[in-house]
């Protein structure tokens, strides 16, 4: 019988299928953040050991400051990091740690260390780690009591999610990145049109996507409902992993290579859901409310509540302009911003860095505009700084910060004022996520620099025309 | 873990669609190490307290008859976004054992059941009627009843419901996930050994043992005490 590229995985682990639907899965990678340190601490407190600890691996990143030249924790970390690092060492758990040359937001940590590997079933205590799917892995998001699941038995018992194929036909414009793609595909699906379904992403223009912008497109599918979302592994994703610190070696990367090989949907297997979109239509996306699924081409003009039809999204997009403090019809570039956050697992890799600079560079950022660069990782940052990145960031007046999950999540004290607006790289603009009250505009990498420099949402293919 | 049974309540209405988990619980209160039997007063605090602190009284929650609800009527994709379990905590420290909605988060939708929570999926225009009973009567009391997989409204109107008999059956007796899947121990040793020769690589880095790759040290300096 024919199976999808996600089937195969999900067979590869059933330990049990414990009927009804529900499985008993084995874990492979178990990434455990400073906001996962709790569960480590009730794992304790109920007398549970770590059945795998080699097979976990954590840093912090939710909870650190990531002010530049930080040396350790503030009153935000102290306890959360103070905890893992305890637990890590006690349990024998391979920790990332500040300074050590490795620490960094989870999602781009795992793979870059070639932790995420093709077909390995990969968890975290955070919703986020759909990521992992650019990979071909199955990664998904758990709560503290499957983490302590996970911790006492390496498994976890799930009911099978159906499948569902996205396709991004034809080739995306320029300007066009894989947060506008996924960004597009939200807004046209829905934030629960996705929900009970694991998402394969597939197309020439997936295709065409280099690793790094697939771990974007897949980072947002719980945007869109799935906590599951992948793409199939293939010689680019080969090529990216050859190397990497954890990567297998020798014999075992032979092994590997021909197993990555085999992990793709067969012709002819059945989706339970298809979408089918044109990338070369999509344009630059913004977000204007307080869901991701309230996004737009960044040359429309703001919805007008009146005319949507379904009575629950006309309140909930009265709700969201309300929020926003913006007017229906007008057009949305042009919009003042007065803050610009480039970071998160979303987009805080090197190609997403770049992408960045080449629009800062020879520019200044807006006199009124405060304006944050956050790497994902020691290892982007100090990648992006052997190219000189960090120096067109901070000439044009960007802060050049430490890596960590900063304004995405706003959990390490690092937020905006009430009424700020921002154009944001992370994921989520939902009510009070960067700070109660703060308006986030969700955008790309690029957008994101292009509002900087010009104090306003603007659109990227027009930013030839701004003086340099 | 409590075991779910049946319940009889007045129920709240809260019937906007796309409640995530953020607006359910912020992250400050989780991180800032409050208890967990703590949490119910920073539950919807977005929407629950207006800029001076003082509860908005438009809100659900603060209105007397729904203030000790414990079923919540929400609107679909109720708990989506960020897997943080303090949501369930949260609504739990609040009083709240059941929420009926059109749909939920997958991921909240998993938590809730490792804490004796029950999820009822229920058609829109079912959780509409209910919702508009509750309005209109908030003092009267509907009944979810796990036991026989049904919601009855204050006017006796039955409504069945659809829950996997895992599931049911786990929340009917407050069974431990984690104490039942340790029965299986050897199945999940059998397992590791077969797999660990079909995929060597997922387990070959040798732990600590195996050599640690260069800039993937752990921290040089032992850990600091938390001042």
């Amino acid at each position: 019988m024919e199976r999808t590229l996600f089937d195969k995985i999900w067979d590869d682990h059933v330990v049990m299928d414990m009927g009804d639907g529900f499985a008993l899965l084995h874990v492979d990678r178990h990434l455990i953040t400073d906001a996962g340190s709790k569960a480590l601490v009730d794992m304790r407190e109920r007398g549970l050991a770590m059945r795998n600890p080699e097979l976990a691996f954590a840093s912090p990143d939710h909870s650190v400051t990531t002010t530049p030249g930080r040396t350790d924790l503030n009153a935000h970390s102290v306890r959360l990091v103070g905890n893992l690092r305890k637990e890590a060492q006690a349990r024998g758990i391979r920790l990332f740690d500040m300074g050590s040359g490795a620490q960094g937001i989870l999602h781009v940590v795992g793979p870059e260390l070639g932790l995420t590997l093709p077909g390995a079933l990969v968890v975290c205590a955070d919703s986020h780690t759909c990521t992992h799917g650019g990979l071909g892995a199955l990664g998904f998001g758990i709560g503290a009591s499957e983490f302590a699941h996970v911790g006492a038995t390496q498994t976890l018992v799930q009911q099978k999610p159906r499948n569902m194929r996205v396709r991004f036909a034809g080739a995306a414009a320029p300007g066009v990145s894989a947060k506008d793609l996924i960004l597009h595909a939200v807004g046209l699906v829905g934030a629960a049109g996705g929900t009970g379904y694991a998402i394969e992403y597939a197309g020439e223009a997936v295709r065409e996507l280099d690793i790094e912008a697939r771990l974007t497109l897949c980072n947002l599918s719980i945007e869109l409902g799935a906590k599951i979302g992948m793409v199939a592994p293939d010689e680019k994703t080969i090529a990216y992993l050859q190397g990497k610190p954890f990567a297998p070696r020798g014999g075992d990367w032979d092994r590997a290579v021909e197993y990555w090989r085999t992990l793709h949907s067969d012709a002819g297997a059945r989706f339970d859901r298809e979408v089918l979109i044109d990338a070369g239509s999509v344009a630059p996306q913004i977000t204007w409310g307080t869901s991701p699924e309230q996004v737009m081409a960044v040359d429309g003009l703001v919805p007008d509540p009146a005319v949507i039809g379904d009575a629950g999204h006309r309140r909930a997009a009265l709700a969201a302009l309300d929020y926003m403090g913006l007017e229906p019809g007008q057009p949305i570039a042009g919009t003042p911003v007065d803050r610009v956050f480039i970071g998160s697992c979303t987009n805080a890799r090197l190609s997403d860095l770049r992408s960045a600079a080449a629009v800062v560079r020879g520019r200044r950022v807006a006199a009124h505009v405060e304006a944050w660069v956050v790497p994902g990782s020691e290892r982007v940052k100090r990648a992006a700084e052997a190219e000189g990145l960090d120096r067109i960031f901070m000439q044009a007046g960007f802060q050049w910060r430490e890596p960590g999950c900063s304004m995405c999540v706003a959990a390490n004290g690092e937020t905006a004022a009430p009424g700020q607006r921002i154009v944001s790289t992370s994921n989520r603009n939902f009510v009070g996520r960067q700070g109660p009250g703060a308006r986030t505009h969700l955008a790309s990498p690029a957008m994101a620099a292009a509002a900087a420099v010009s104090g306003t949402i603007c659109d990227i293919r027009h930013i030839g025309t701004l003086s340099a | 873990m409590t075991p779910f049974i049946r319940l009889e309540s007045v129920a709240a209405p809260l019937l906007r669609d796309n409640i995530d988990t953020d607006l359910i619980i912020r992250v400050e209160p989780l991180f800032s190490g409050v208890p967990r039997a703590d949490l119910g007063r920073y539950c919807f605090e977005t929407l629950r307290y207006r800029q001076d602190g003082t509860e908005d009284p438009d809100f659900v929650f603060n209105q007397p008859a729904s203030r000790h609800a414990q079923i919540l009527l929400a609107g679909a994709n109720f708990g989506c976004g960020s897997s943080r379990e303090g949501a369930v905590w949260a609504l739990l420290a609040m009083g709240v054992r059941c929420v009926i909605a059109p749909s939920f988060g997958d991921i909240f939708f998993n938590n809730c059941f490792q804490n004796g929570l029950l999820p009822v999926r229920l058609a829109r225009a079912d959780v509409e009627a209910l919702a508009e009973h509750a309005r209109t009567a908030p003092a009267a009391r509907m009944v979810v009843d796990l036991q026989h997989g049904f919601v009855a409204g204050a006017d006796g109107r039955q409504v069945g419901f659809e829950i996997s008999a895992r599931r049911r059956e786990a929340l009917l007796e407050g069974l431990d996930p984690i104490a039942q899947t340790l029965k299986h121990q050897a199945r999940i040793d059998d397992f590791q050994r077969q797999d660990a020769l079909r995929r060597p690589w997922i387990y070959r880095f040798g732990a600590l043992a195996d050599p640690i790759p260069a800039e993937t040290g752990q921290r040089p300096s032992p850990p600091k005490e938390p001042t």
